[in-house]
């Protein structure tokens, strides 16, 4: 029996979805609430901050892990919730869906590890 | 050639046919914000390697009323992901048993939303605790 390579993407989606639902809250209020509003100190997501963020290596991880997990994890439901909405061509969705995440990951890690240290 | 046209339910719309499902489909479609939002923080991401003009520009973005009331709808979403994440938590981890008992679907959700608290005020302090 051929293998499944069900497991790596459940995988993923699992821990992207994890991520997402203990911290994605408190992330999309800071980013995108919080600091531009100056409900918080709005210098902290300043050009200088943010580029020491990126520079350390714990930073890199972290902006890493959020942006590839949320996608690989968004890539999986998006192509069952193409499969529901009767879009029935499972590969070509699944090969869009993985593709664009896998896309995001590369970006994302080429452009942090530029940034450099 | 047959001429029979065998009757075919059409399945438009099944999904709105019982709350049960839609309650499915309302978890399932928070996907598409979580991957709008990692778009959104990928984009700043780059704009930060292309310099401080270009990521200034992405700041001053987010500063726009468009951008306030997409992230209020992300926000929205990004709680229900929390919801409905742990609230289907029971059925999509192995069974767990604590002295010889099944650990209670109850439990679990709860233990999980207080997890999802406790990690999200961590967050806010420690963002806030670096640039009081």
């Amino acid at each position: 029996m051929k293998r499944s390579n069900e497991p790596i993407f459940w995988s993923l989606f699992g821990a992207g979805g994890m991520l997402a639902a203990l911290i994605g809250p408190a992330l999309v209020f800071i980013t995108g609430i919080a600091v531009p509003f100056a409900l918080m100190n709005p210098d902290t997501m300043s050009y200088t901050h943010m580029l020491a963020f990126s520079q350390h290596w714990a930073g890199k991880c972290f902006a890493f892990a959020v942006i590839a997990l949320f996608m690989w994890h968004a890539a999986h439901r998006i192509a069952i919730l193409l499969h529901d909405f009767g879009v029935h061509a499972v590969a070509l969705v699944k090969f869009c869906c993985y593709g664009l995440a896998f896309l995001g990951t590369v970006i994302a890690g080429y452009t942090l590890l530029t940034l450099g240290s | 050639m047959s001429n029979r046209r065998p009757y075919v339910r059409s399945m438009d719309g099944w999904w709105k046919r019982n709350a049960y499902y839609i309650r499915y489909m309302a978890r399932e479609v928070t996907a598409v914000f979580v991957a709008a939002y990692a778009v959104v923080l990928l984009v700043g991401v780059v704009r930060l390697s292309q310099g401080e003009a270009a990521f200034n520009g992405w700041l001053q973005a987010l500063k726009s009323p468009l951008s306030l009331v997409f992230h209020l709808v992300l926000l929205a979403t990004f709680v229900y992901h929390t919801w409905s994440w742990f609230n289907i938590m029971p059925i999509t981890m192995p069974m767990m048993f604590v002295g010889g008992k099944r650990v209670q679907p109850g439990m679990i959700t709860g233990t999980g939303l207080v997890a999802a608290v406790i990690a999200c005020v961590a967050v806010f302090f420690i963002v806030r605790g670096m640039h009081p």
